[in-house]
């Protein structure tokens, strides 16, 4: 793969892919409930949630293989309603990655070429310059059988790429390799979706895939869009605890509202005190009650007699190993479950013996409240 | 038993080896498919052995001649009326696998892809006319073929035609159309297996890189099934090649085929000899054409890329 440049390729404000109040039913069954979405140009756009949300659902009707029971899509401003997905905009890389068993590399990559007739070598020129794209250069002859689980996956994506789509669909592309293999992947794959500048729409249950690849994402539950945002607000400022759930570990601290004004809320919690903190634009009162998240690894272990200006105390009751990190679990006083932390082990996290009584420092700005 | 074993080391040792020889995956497999290999030699290899030495020798009235000879291989090859009825063999047969094969790849599409959860119900219904015998089966197509018979008076209903034509029975199409029914069902099978195997994400990705309906079946799902359309072709074609009942019954003077050719020398005739060599010219010409089959169904598969 030929080196890239380390700026981030701007895209357009253009809106590339609009789903608008899209729902699939089947029977009483809705595996998309009234979903809305737009996707820009150029951008590499993740659909994240776990199995059954309705992700694949949305990306095989984008592509054609299923249509919505309501509700319209449309590709590069061209609806796409009743358009087969043969002539559609949109090449898909599929799980199993389909590649034709009865061809070898370059008649699997030139299958959608053939139809188009191009003249003077153009085809040949083509399916080169897309083997090479994903470094497979010299594997032409190869049958589909004679190739490893992470060439084929290379196959797939030339033969989508070499079609020059608007849109380009993965569903689960990397779920298939090993893990080191896999986080190779994504990296070539963002690099690659930079150098070509097309569309991407990444199918995937993987938290960490999105959130490595993508510029946004959409996390579904249950055929719902629950928040579509890039991949550190996402992360940082989860809308319900659901999403805050998926997308690794947060700890749950339960909180009543004081104060709500436009922009921020004052709440009272038993662990943290009384916190001012920034009010979600989707947060949606319920009660007094809310609930305040923070992630693990922004609560930090407060050494000897280092103070901070927002600390808590509390006791080690179980400490776990995982190489240059450790998980300690610290009972608060007040709260109802124990704080579950994230420390590097380079000061030592990983010799601090269960029991000990610890402070803990932490930002305000980490707490995140969330609609329950 | 234990106190010989142990006082004799030797024995132990040949027990051992004799144990690990009847422990070989060889030795397993050939022990289980025994009793089979066994009976196909004594019914299949030893009876064609003696056709084929019958084929070398000479009936004289109640005798036979074991010297070797050609003879036979000369009128079988030369002899108009052989080599007419061994054309016309080859040309219904062929006629009968390819029409089959045409007529039985739809079924088997609609049952393997629209098929739903009635899968195991159609291919069971399409085993219901193989409830009756053979002989009857063309039996029936004597009814609906015959000057009497339900096609003649359907068409004279009709006004099509004045007088029942005679031209539906008793001749090659008669033949051809009632092994076409007869050997469906062994077309349909394997075609409907082979495309069972055809992953369907194939057809989607054929679809997604812009191919129509049509063009995705010709580019993947046919040449994906061809093995299923190979073995249909030579599962139809080799038994019909000799097949004795159907020109017997519907066949009438110009249906005659080889097999009855074969049987009139081995039964009225009298003339073991020159039916064994007719019997096996014909078999050697069938592998040639099975063997000309497969090469030229696969060379139609690589074309199809």
């Amino acid at each position: 793969m030929p080196e890239q440049p380390q700026t981030e390729r701007p895209q357009s404000d253009r809106p590339m892919i609009e789903i608008r109040n899209v729902t699939r039913s089947y029977g009483a069954f809705k595996a998309l409930d009234d979903a809305s979405l737009t996707i820009k140009e150029g951008e590499f756009f993740s659909l994240l949630g776990p199995s059954g949300c309705g992700k694949t659902t949305l990306l095989r009707m984008i592509a054609g293989f299923d249509n919505p029971t309501s509700g319209s899509i449309s590709v590069g401003g061209q609806p796409m309603e009743g358009i087969p997905a043969n002539r559609r905009p949109t090449n898909m890389v599929f799980q199993s990655y389909a590649i034709f068993p009865h061809l070898n590399v370059e008649q699997n990559v030139a299958y959608g070429l053939k139809r188009l007739k191009l003249q003077g070598g153009e085809e040949k020129r083509r399916v080169e310059e897309a083997l090479a794209q994903v470094s497979l250069t010299g594997l032409g002859k190869r049958l589909a059988t004679e190739l490893s689980g992470g060439q084929r996956q290379r196959v797939a994506l030339a033969r989508a790429l070499v079609m020059r789509p608007k849109v380009l669909l993965l569903d689960e592309p990397l779920s298939a390799l090993d893990k080191k293999l896999r986080e190779q992947m994504q990296v070539e794959l963002r690099r690659l979706q930079q150098a070509v500048g097309i569309t991407f729409v990444l199918v995937t249950h993987d938290q960490y895939e999105a959130l490595a690849m993508s510029d946004r994402i959409a996390v579904m539950f249950g055929g719902r869009i629950a928040q579509v945002a890039s991949p550190k607000e996402i992360y940082q400022r989860p809308v319900n605890r659901q999403v805050a759930d998926f997308l690794g570990g947060m700890n749950f601290v339960k909180a009543e509202i004081v104060e709500e004004n436009g922009a921020s809320l004052v709440v009272d919690t038993l662990g943290f005190g009384r916190v001012k903190t920034d009010k979600p634009k989707t947060f949606v009162r319920n009660g007094a009650a809310a609930t305040l998240g923070i992630r693990p690894e922004r609560l930090r272990v407060l050494w000897d007699n280092a103070t901070a200006k927002f600390e808590v105390a509390g006791k080690v009751v179980e400490r776990h190993y995982f190489g240059e990190i450790t998980h300690l679990i610290v009972e608060i006083p007040g709260l109802e479950k124990p704080l579950s932390v994230t420390e590097t082990n380079d000061f030592g996290a990983d010799d601090i013996p269960v029991g000990t009584s610890i402070r803990l420092a932490y930002d305000p700005e980490a707490l995140v409240a969330m609609a329950d | 038993m234990t106190a010989t074993a142990e006082g004799s080391p030797p024995l132990r040792m040949t027990r051992a080896r004799r144990n690990a020889l009847l422990q070989s995956e060889p030795v397993q497999g050939l022990a289980l498919i025994s009793p089979t290999l066994v009976y196909a030699l004594i019914l299949l290899v030893l009876p064609i052995l003696v056709v084929i030495a019958h084929s070398f020798w000479t009936q004289h009235y109640l005798t036979i001649d074991r010297s070797f000879t050609l003879e036979n291989y000369r009128i079988a090859l030369t002899e108009p009326i052989y080599r007419d009825l061994l054309w016309r063999s080859l040309y219904i047969s062929l006629t009968v696998s390819l029409l089959t094969v045409l007529l039985a790849y739809p079924i088997a599409y609609f049952i393997s892809f629209h098929g739903g959860r009635h899968k195991s119900l159609w291919l069971f219904l399409i085993t219901i006319p193989f409830w009756t015998s053979y002989l009857l089966r063309v039996m029936s197509w004597k009814v609906i073929l015959g000057y009497n018979g339900v096609l003649n008076s359907g068409l004279m209903g009709l006004g099509i035609i004045d007088e029942p034509s005679t031209a539906l029975l008793y001749n090659s199409s008669a033949v051809i159309i009632t092994l076409t029914h007869a050997w469906a069902a062994f077309a349909i099978l394997p075609i409907f297996v082979s495309l069972e195997k055809v992953d369907r994400t194939l057809v989607e990705a054929a679809k997604d890189l812009g191919d129509g309906p049509l063009r995705s079946f010709l580019r993947v799902t046919l040449p994906l099934s061809a093995p299923g359309v190979i073995s249909a072709a030579l599962i139809v074609m080799i038994p019909t090649v000799g097949d004795y009942v159907t020109p017997k019954l519907v066949g009438g003077k110009d249906g005659v085929m080889i097999a009855n050719a074969i049987q009139a020398q081995f039964g009225k005739a009298s003339n073991w000899p020159l039916g064994a060599a007719l019997s096996v010219t014909t078999m050697v010409i069938v592998t040639l054409m099975a063997g000309a089959t497969v090469l030229i169904i696969r060379a139609l598969q690589r074309l199809a890329r």
